[in-house]
């Protein structure tokens, strides 16, 4: 990224080093742009400001009229009021930890054998089945709710975290195509070599494509995660005794038990919100290589 | 289900030796993707089949299972709220796909151009995104309070001054956002257009794949910048444009926990969406057989709209390479 950053800079600084008397009209233009830049970065910056402040804020000063944007002081006492509720929000907490790690490796593993087999294996109907996988990307999550509902009320496994994990164990077609659009840049020599060496294919998967593709496999576990920590439809169809909730579900019960201390309200959301924020930041990086990666060049 | 015939040949008529290297790289193969023909079958195609199958059911998965034909199918089309659902649910699509995909393109175009700090910029504009769900919606809720939310205690002061420089008989007031019919779903959109990070950092690694010695050529045959916009980004651009579309079409129709959690479809069932109807008819009334007649009506309304998108493509996107 640092290298893409700079290369892009020195060729656009170039022309305009060699042409110094600029007119007004390209100055002009370079402030209105910057301007514009970030009074639409204030604008999407303020609710989780508002977030951050209320939190943080003394419970007197959260419901003055009109609002101050400025904490007298910044406390942490709101955060302690999810744990020490009703409710047993690390418990949740947990729950939703659980879930989204398992999930993400179960979808890593998954989708970066089954994308080996597409991107490097020849078989029969293989372009067939992978328009299948294609299309099947663009499937609404609700048509299968019912019957996927009811396949794990049959298999007991209603108020379990099981319905949630296991399906992204069986290689979920988004993440199918991220892997083998990664495997089809590995050079084929690579896996030529290795079979002179008396390399098997799972040798040259577990050997070569796995090493490799570790970048990948990051995004793909960002993604996934991500999506399970914020998923609502699912929990809420699958889990139903309290102390089973994950974070996304159980904020909803804080909503109403809450309702005149929206300081700890905004602590709550704050602290769920968290996981999420941390490991973008951590990952960044590899996240937007691999949004630049898988390409989308139609 | 035929497709998977060859495989299970291949591995009962050639037994040990007489595997020829092709044949084993077929078996390898299917091994290979083996979870995610089974995933397919149990968790895909299986329950599209059976959801459509319940269409023509009255059940509550329990004990009743009443065969009554076409009767949810009808229904999908007489019954008042879901005409009102499918509205509503249409009026978000319909708004929210060319808004957020304009927002999200102007977002990277700007952020395209050379500018100081772009990673700390995407980052600001992206960040939304990741948080989606639950809590974002938790908050806008409170932001969108009437009386004491953030909103109107910034737009009712200059709508204030405005009525009172205006000198008008009935000064402005600042809508009643979530709780009024008209701007209930204006204010979903609103929040959700706040999310448009994710399009505009698919539009960024889309810009980044231009190569720049076209704007080279294009500025010394003498086109200025507007025209380099209009000649080179968008039509170069038209791929990304229609993935993110596709992407959209298929999110916005099937908006749900914004809705749940803000309005619970209300006022007066304004925000009553698609989703939000199908899962109240099932998990709320246990008419499982209505909600998946509905779901299938979705599910083809957003086939509509994404087959309209691709096949209406080939006149606008530009295809090079």
């Amino acid at each position: 990224m640092a290298e893409n950053t700079a290369t892009i800079t020195e060729s656009v600084s170039l022309p305009l080093q060699r042409q110094r008397h600029y007119n007004v009209g390209v100055i002009l233009w370079r402030v209105l742009l910057y301007v514009v830049v970030l009074w639409g970065a204030v604008i999407f910056a303020i609710p989780f400001y508002w977030m951050i402040r209320t939190a943080v804020m003394p419970p007197y000063q959260v419901n003055l009229f009109p609002p101050e944007w400025i904490p007298d002081s910044i406390n942490f006492v709101n955060f302690r009021a999810p744990f020490v509720g009703p409710f047993p929000f690390a418990r949740w907490f947990g729950n939703s930890a659980i879930v989204s790690v398992l999930s993400s490796a179960g979808v890593v593993l998954s989708a970066s054998f089954v994308g080996f087999g597409f991107a490097r294996l020849r078989f029969p109907f293989r372009n067939l089945l992978f328009i299948v996988v294609l299309s099947t990307m663009m499937l609404p999550e609700h048509i299968k709710l019912i019957p996927t509902y009811l396949l794990f009320v049959k298999l007991g496994w209603i108020n379990t975290v099981l319905p949630l994990i296991v399906p992204n164990w069986f290689a979920p077609p988004f993440h199918v195509f991220l892997m083998r659009q990664f495997f089809m840049t590995i050079p084929q020599e690579m896996d030529d070599a290795a079979k002179i060496d008396g390399c098997g294919w799972l040798g040259i998967y577990g050997r070569i494509h796995i090493p490799l593709s570790l970048p990948v496999m990051g995004v793909s576990a960002i993604y996934q995660f991500t999506f399970t920590w914020n998923d609502f439809l699912h929990p809420l169809v699958y889990l139903q005794q309290v102390d089973k909730y994950t974070v996304a579900l159980g904020l909803r019960l804080f909503e109403g038990f809450m309702r005149s201390n929206i300081q700890d309200m905004m602590a709550s959301a704050l602290i769920a919100v968290m996981p999420t924020i941390i490991i973008f930041f951590i990952a960044q990086r590899y996240f937007i290589q691999g949004i630049v990666m898988t390409g989308v060049k139609g | 289900m035929s497709t998977l015939n060859p495989a299970a040949d291949a591995g009962t008529r050639a037994p040990g030796r007489r595997w020829t290297p092709e044949r084993r790289e077929a078996l390898f193969g299917f091994f290979f993707i083996s979870p995610w023909i089974i995933g397919f079958l149990v968790f895909t195609l299986g329950p599209m089949i059976t959801s459509l199958v319940f269409g023509f059911y009255r059940t509550d998965l329990l004990q009743i299972w009443e065969v009554v034909g076409f009767k949810w199918f009808r229904a999908v089309f007489t019954d008042v709220l879901v005409r009102k659902a499918m509205f509503n649910t249409a009026y978000y699509a319909f708004i929210m796909v060319p808004l957020s995909t304009t927002l999200a393109l102007l977002i990277a175009v700007l952020l395209n151009q050379n500018i100081k700090g772009q990673s700390f910029w995407r980052t600001v504009y992206y960040l939304p995104s990741v948080v989606a769900g639950a809590a974002v919606a938790i908050l806008f809720k409170w932001l969108y309070q009437p009386d004491i939310g953030l909103l109107n205690s910034i737009l009712n002061p200059i709508l204030f001054r405005l009525s009172n420089f205006l000198s008008l008989e009935t000064p402005l007031v600042a809508p009643r956002w979530v709780f009024s019919q008209e701007w209930a779903m204006p204010s979903v959109i609103i929040m959700a257009l706040w999310g448009a990070g994710g399009a505009m950092l698919i539009f960024l690694a889309g810009l980044r794949g231009i190569p720049t010695a076209l704007y080279e050529a294009a500025k010394i045959d003498g086109a200025g910048p507007v025209r380099q916009f209009f000649s080179i980004t968008i039509p170069l651009l038209t791929p990304t444009i229609l993935f993110n579309v596709v992407l959209n079409i298929i999110a916005s129709w099937q908006v749900f926990t914004q809705v749940l959690i803000m309005t619970q479809g209300g006022p007066n069932n304004a925000t009553l969406t698609m989703v939000l109807h199908l899962y109240n008819t099932g998990f709320s009334q246990f008419r499982f057989g209505y909600a998946s007649a509905q779901a299938w009506a979705l599910f083809l309304a957003i086939l509509v709209f994404v087959l309209f998108a691709i096949r209406t493509s080939s006149s606008w996107v530009q295809y090079e390479r």
